[in-house]
């Protein structure tokens, strides 16, 4: 699926991958489509009805919702310009969200990436059994969070889970790593990670068996150790799937919020409260609208600008990538 | 392949195995523990978390499974996320198809707003989802999942097919258009067969994604009929939260379908997520 380039040019039939416009159009002239107009919008108007209606108005609506205070019911009506956002920056709850939410995009990418990058690296050696084991570290991606969440919950349940055992081995109180404000946010992360380093490790394993066998060998006959040759080869031909995976488990974890409302629900006192739990909090709870609607918009703003700034200034070397793909110009 | 003559690559080997079945442990041992814990009564629970019942109690699970709360949800979870791939698969394979065998003005921009769809996740758009849904009467009613989650699936499925469509040589929409069939025909017997796994990728993308959504079902379903899995889970665990063994049992026999599923449609899922990255 990674042939895009290969595509024949512009001037034969349909296929035409240069920018569009009226010149791209006339060509096709030698062929009377009296239905292509027609074609063009019953194939287009499901998709864009569904995504207009369902996806872009509502982000539309909670940017004008985020200036009112507006408990959700009839329409918004007492403006109050940009209160909801101050509002929100003033919030101790709200900064510590910000924060906490940095502590785990820096726990990611310095423990949860690396490690998956290490066991795809041992995956793709000779080892017997390895189909096996690629199986099982893959196996929690299709778990719900919710289902991994009450798991966990049992797994540490004070009295009944394997908390117990753990406990007696390390002889300190395993189960109460949820009910510590000093712990919480480690713990909840590790669960995140025990669902999710599979998916991560399954890309980049895919990555490093689409590297030629030749490069590898190359660098090994000129004298290159296993560690240069990882190093100096196989990492800089994984990059463009590591800023990928970066990619996704920042904006992955802007958006925390399953995992943390069944395991902790944010507590306890907000130590492991997250902005998604915090919006569901005002939205859901206790009808602030307005307020949790800023706080969507803050969410949104942080993705989108994380993701332009990143692409810009990261991923633009990377030539392909769905991600990526704006056009067909690059 | 392992020669006895290289002790040294034997004990690298080794090293390696370990290495796999410790994080292989760490995987397998919770959910063992709740397979197990499942067969127990919360008494052997306390005194013995890891080993094997005895008695085997098989209770908490026969009492789930013959009691039809778990069926309607799982039944629940089944409608809407098969109602969920038709609905995004269908109407992202006519995008992808415009998208990737039609110029037009504005092509670009729409490319680039699916794309940017991308980032918008549900906690974004969950407040005025809701307000919306509720306007449009759709709470409590399967279509107020299905409908945004088809929505908020359409980026991900138009890309990778866009992608795949574009791999098709244009001979063989000439062909296909010399024996009178028009773009409706091209797309419907000519380009739809041979995307077929494609077409597979995205669907399994889309029902692992309808599977374990949490927060759309959690605001539109008040009404317990409709609940699906993960909700059902949850207030499991808030209803029996004493009754440890009881939840496991819950636990396990919800993941059982996620499992099962992976087990047949592995290829498709890792294939997906690998390719929708390399693109």
């Amino acid at each position: 699926m990674t042939r895009p380039s290969t595509v024949p040019d512009a001037g034969r039939g349909d296929v035409v991958t240069g920018p569009p416009g009226p010149d791209a159009a006339r060509q096709r002239g030698h062929r009377p489509r009296p239905g292509r107009r027609r074609a063009l919008a019953v194939f287009l108007t499901p998709s864009l009805t569904l995504f207009l209606l369902l996806v872009v108005a509502p982000i539309a609506v909670a940017s004008y919702a985020s200036l009112y205070k507006w408990n959700g019911f009839g329409l918004p009506e007492n403006h109050v310009g940009l209160d909801n956002y101050t509002r929100a920056l003033a919030d101790p709850v709200f900064r510590g969200d910000l924060w906490r939410g940095f502590v785990l995009i820096v726990l990611s990418l310095t423990i949860q990436l690396p490690a998956a990058l290490g066991l795809a690296m041992l995956l793709n050696q000779p080892l017997k059994g390895r189909g096996l084991y690629r199986l099982v570290f893959f196996a929690p991606y299709v778990l719900s969070e919710v289902t991994t969440a009450v798991l966990f919950t049992l797994v540490f349940s004070p009295n009944r889970g394997l908390g117990e055992v753990i406990s007696r081995w390390l002889g300190a109180e395993a189960g109460a790593v949820f009910a510590d404000p000093d712990t919480v946010l480690f713990a909840v992360f590790l669960v995140v990670s025990w669902k999710y380093f599979g998916l991560y490790m399954i890309l980049f394993l895919a990555a490093r068996q689409g590297i030629p066998r030749e490069l590898h060998e190359a660098a090994v006959t000129d004298g290159a150790g296993a560690w240069q040759a990882f190093r100096h080869v196989t990492l800089p031909l994984l990059g463009p799937t590591i800023r990928i995976a970066v990619f996704l488990s920042v904006i992955g974890t802007i958006q925390l919020f399953d995992m943390v409302w069944v395991l902790t629900g944010g507590g306890p006192i907000h130590a492991s409260e997250t902005m998604a739990v915090t919006m569901f909090q005002y939205g859901f709870r206790r009808f602030e609208v307005g307020y949790a609607s800023a706080i969507s918009i803050v969410m949104f703003v942080l993705s989108l600008a994380f993701a332009l700034v990143y692409q810009r200034v990261v991923l633009r070397r990377d030539t392909e990538g769905a991600l990526t793909v704006q056009g067909d110009q690059r | 392949m392992t020669s006895p003559a290289n002790p040294a690559l034997r004990a690298r080997r080794l090293v390696l195995h370990l290495i796999c079945v410790a994080v292989g442990a760490l995987i397998v041992v919770p959910v063992w523990f709740g397979v197990i814990g499942g067969f127990k009564d919360n008494g052997q629970l306390s005194t013995n978390p890891l080993g094997l019942p005895d008695p085997w109690v098989p209770g908490n699970y026969t009492d789930i499974v013959t009691s039809g709360v778990f069926w309607r949800h799982l039944g629940n979870s089944l409608l809407i996320a098969v109602s969920s791939t038709l609905i995004v698969v269908g109407a992202g394979a006519m995008a992808a198809f415009v998208f990737a065998r039609f110029a037009f003005r504005g092509r670009e921009f729409l490319v680039t707003l699916f794309a940017v769809g991308l980032m918008f996740p549900f906690a974004v758009a969950i407040l005025p989802l809701f307000v919306l849904l509720r306007g449009m009467g759709l709470l409590d009613n399967p279509l107020g999942v299905i409908l945004p989650q088809a929505a908020f699936g359409l980026p991900i499925t138009i890309i990778i097919l866009r992608q795949f469509f574009r791999t098709i040589p244009g001979e063989v929409e000439e062909a296909a258009t010399l024996d009178g069939c028009g773009p409706f025909g091209f797309f419907w017997r000519v380009l739809l067969p041979m995307a077929r796994p494609a077409l597979a990728t995205v669907s399994v993308l889309a029902i692992v994604a309808s599977w374990n959504n949490f927060m759309l079902p959690l605001v539109v379903f008040t009404d317990q009929g409709w609940w699906t899995l993960p909700l059902g889970v949850q207030a499991f665990q808030g209803q029996y939260s004493d009754d440890t063994a009881r939840v496991l049992a819950y636990v396990v026999l919800s993941m059982v379908p996620a499992l099962g599923f992976y087990a047949v449609a592995e290829r498709q899922l890792i294939g997906g997520l690998a390719g929708s990255v390399k693109g």
